[in-house]
């Protein structure tokens, strides 16, 4: 199957791998505002996690050693996000904005001497006859294990949420931390790991970037994925399985780009690399306008610090 | 154990100590990363802080530099101090001045090669027209349809940027360059060029904007009914709706005249130091501007010192790239982590802190 000479399986196979980065660091920033907590320096953990896990993958030739490099060091730098917002009490807008404009200036200190390094190649899951199915073989069964595990963990962060308890405290801090504070959970300790698990997500999406997608490391690589996965939560209206819906969605955009400045299109280039961030745009007006709109569902105490006085 | 107890009201004396607190830790830290990428700190914070002011060797240039480099950053952040206050994020600053820039560079070379005294006059004014529609779009999106202004200032960046890139590579690229990109070189066209006013000082017409908008938004905040609306609205927003503030107004004018000034700071910048519309041309100004708006306490003073201090890092990080090759990054982390003790030395103002004796916690 081909349109205008995109061959349609290559195209949804490769907007899978598009849109890993920005569906992992989207579920990891649904679960902190779930939690109440608005971190908006999800692309300086993003790029720390794409350094620090190139970093680590090309000093131990593995990739899933550098996987957990990059998670490693976007939860460092969130440490400092903790600190203040939860103890010291500072306003999250501003705290996350330092965050991302420390984290871009950080990971390029970090990143000198890592140009034009090839990183160790992630392998594609060996499914042996499956991938020769017609198609679906290509669709389906021609990814490396990243792609199925943000998959996992979308399924796996629903069901927590949804069906567990530890699920149901953390939408309780998220709506009122007062009264899930009068019922003796510990606000504070439950959001810094609410934090914690969000940077590991976005440490993940970034890793992937600079090891798969790209993969090697420039400065500013991760080019406002953050700020997409941001948007992409609000576009999901916190719901976790909207989060994949959205990230395919921007995935397939940023690839059917890509495809037609390779082919040549008439469109300038600079027109078709800006149209992800204006769809992004459209679709934020989109759910956020009108009488069902997204931000009704927005957790209660997104926001806001909790001081306990009492 | 220590706890903290929230004050009344914010502590005036811990308002005004805090910069300075910040700015001295952040001395200190960044001086153990300096010593961590094998400098010397304490040669590496004197070349950044103290050399390009009193060197002999460099002061004679660098001094200039100190205006140009703030002049852009104060226009920046005095816009974005007045949203601050009224709780409106504009955090896309960066791309109202790239569109300001190209803008102000649009309709000057429109007219190429006249040589009329109006030019520049337009241009300023095509400038901040420029930066104020780039500020519309996430202002019209919150008031008609309360979409988040954060993410749609920030996202427009990305696309001022392509945009830009567009320009330097078609529309505006010099017809003259060889095919580089680039547009004509706008400081060099006596009617357009945004001339040093006294050689030597690096004073140009930004700085004196620059100046104009302290004292503007001073008066503004202190003695007009919007200022106080506009500190209202941040500090009580259901007190402002009673008092009959209309957020949508206040949305609008303050995301209208951060823009505009941010788009002014890219017309001055573009037809005086940059000189012309290239790929490269934004230098994150619109970024570092929000440290500027928060270590000035988001007050036009305190903005006037605290995008000299920014400049500085500016002028000094660059010298010390060049004396002691310090990375230009380490510079770009050290002034996040500015905001970072800004931020944090900022619980001292409104929260006291108390040793907790046990009487205290069993009551």
């Amino acid at each position: 199957m081909e349109i205008f000479g995109i061959n349609i399986a290559v195209l949804i196979a490769s907007l899978m791998v598009a849109s890993v980065p920005i569906m992992l660091a989207a579920i990891g920033e649904l679960v902190v505002e779930k939690a109440g907590v608005l971190n908006l320096g999800v692309e300086g953990m993003m790029i720390m996690g794409a350094i620090c896990g190139f970093i680590t993958a090309v000093h131990t030739g593995s990739p899933m050693v550098g996987f957990l490099g990059g998670a490693a060091g976007a939860m460092a730098l969130s440490l400092v996000f903790i600190l203040l917002t939860q103890v010291f009490l500072a306003n999250q807008v501003a705290t996350g904005l330092a965050l991302t404009l420390f984290g871009l200036g950080l990971s390029s200190l970090l990143g000198q001497g890592y140009n034009g390094i090839k990183p160790p190649r992630l392998g594609d899951v060996p499914f042996g006859p499956l991938e020769n199915i017609p198609f679906f073989g290509r669709v389906l069964f021609t990814h490396d294990i990243m792609v199925y595990a943000s998959i996992a963990i979308v399924a796996a962060v629903w069901a927590v949420l949804k069906y567990s308890r530890a699920g149901l405290i953390l939408r309780a801090v998220g709506e009122s931390h007062d009264a899930a504070h009068a019922l003796g959970y510990k606000v504070v300790r439950i959001r810094i790991l609410a934090i914690l698990f969000g940077a590991a997500m976005a440490g993940l999406g970034g890793a992937y970037v600079s090891l798969v997608r790209v993969p090697q490391w420039t400065d500013g690589i991760t080019a406002g994925a953050g700020w997409i996965a941001l948007a992409i939560v609000v576009f999901a209206s916190w719901k976790p399985w909207r989060v994949l819906i959205g990230a395919y969605l921007f995935g397939g955009i940023t690839v059917l780009q890509l495809n037609l400045q390779a082919a040549g299109a008439r469109i300038p280039v600079e027109y078709l690399s800006m149209s992800p961030y204006l769809i992004t745009i459209l679709v934020l007006v989109i759910m956020s306008s009108g009488r069902g709109r997204a931000s009704l569902n927005a957790p209660a105490a997104l926001g806001q610090n909790f001081h306990a006085s009492r | 154990m220590l706890v903290l107890e929230k004050r009344p009201t914010p502590s005036k004396g811990w308002a005004w100590g805090t910069p300075f607190l910040a700015v001295a830790l952040t001395m200190i830290a960044g001086g153990a990363m300096f010593a961590l990428l094998g400098k010397d700190p304490v040669e590496a914070i004197r070349t950044i802080f103290w050399d390009p002011l009193f060197n002999a060797q460099f002061a004679s240039y660098s001094r200039p530099q100190l205006l140009v480099k703030a002049a852009p950053l104060i226009l920046i952040a005095i816009g974005l101090s007045l949203g601050f206050r009224a709780g409106i994020w504009n955090i896309g600053a960066e791309g109202q001045y790239i569109m300001g820039a190209v803008f102000g560079a649009a309709a000057g070379l429109a007219l190429y090669p006249a040589e009329t005294r109006w030019i520049f006059p337009l241009m300023i004014v095509a400038g901040a027209f420029g930066g104020f529609l780039w500020a519309m779009i996430p202002a019209i999106l919150k008031t008609k349809f309360r979409t988040n202004e954060i993410l749609v200032s920030l996202l427009l960046v990305y696309v001022a940027e392509n945009i830009l890139a567009s320009m330097a590579l078609g529309a505006l690229r010099n017809p003259e360059g060889g095919g580089f990109p680039g547009s004509r070189n706008l400081s060099q066209w006596p009617a357009a060029a945004n001339k040093e006013l006294i050689a030597g000082t690096g004073l140009h017409w930004g700085v004196v904007a620059a100046v104009i908008a302290v004292i503007a938004a001073y008066v503004l905040l202190q003695r007009h009914i919007l200022g106080f609306q506009i500190k209202l609205s941040g500090q009580a927003p259901r007190a402002a709706r009673f008092a009959g503030v209309k957020p949508e107004t206040l949305v609008v004018l303050c995301m209208g005249l951060s823009g505009a000034l941010a788009g002014l700071a890219g017309v001055f910048e573009v037809a005086g130091p940059a000189g012309q519309i290239s790929i490269d041309f934004n230098q994150g100004y619109g970024f570092t501007a929000i440290i500027v708006a928060f270590l000035g306490r988001l007050h036009p003073v305190g903005i006037l010192l605290a995008g000299l201090l920014m400049a500085l890092t500016y002028i000094g990080g660059e010298l010390a790239q060049f004396m002691l090759g310090l990375p230009s990054a380490a510079i770009q982390a050290f002034q996040g982590m500015l905001l970072f003790f800004l931020l944090a030395v900022d619980v001292l103002s409104n929260y006291r802190i108390r040793l907790a004796s046990f009487g205290r916690e069993a009551r």
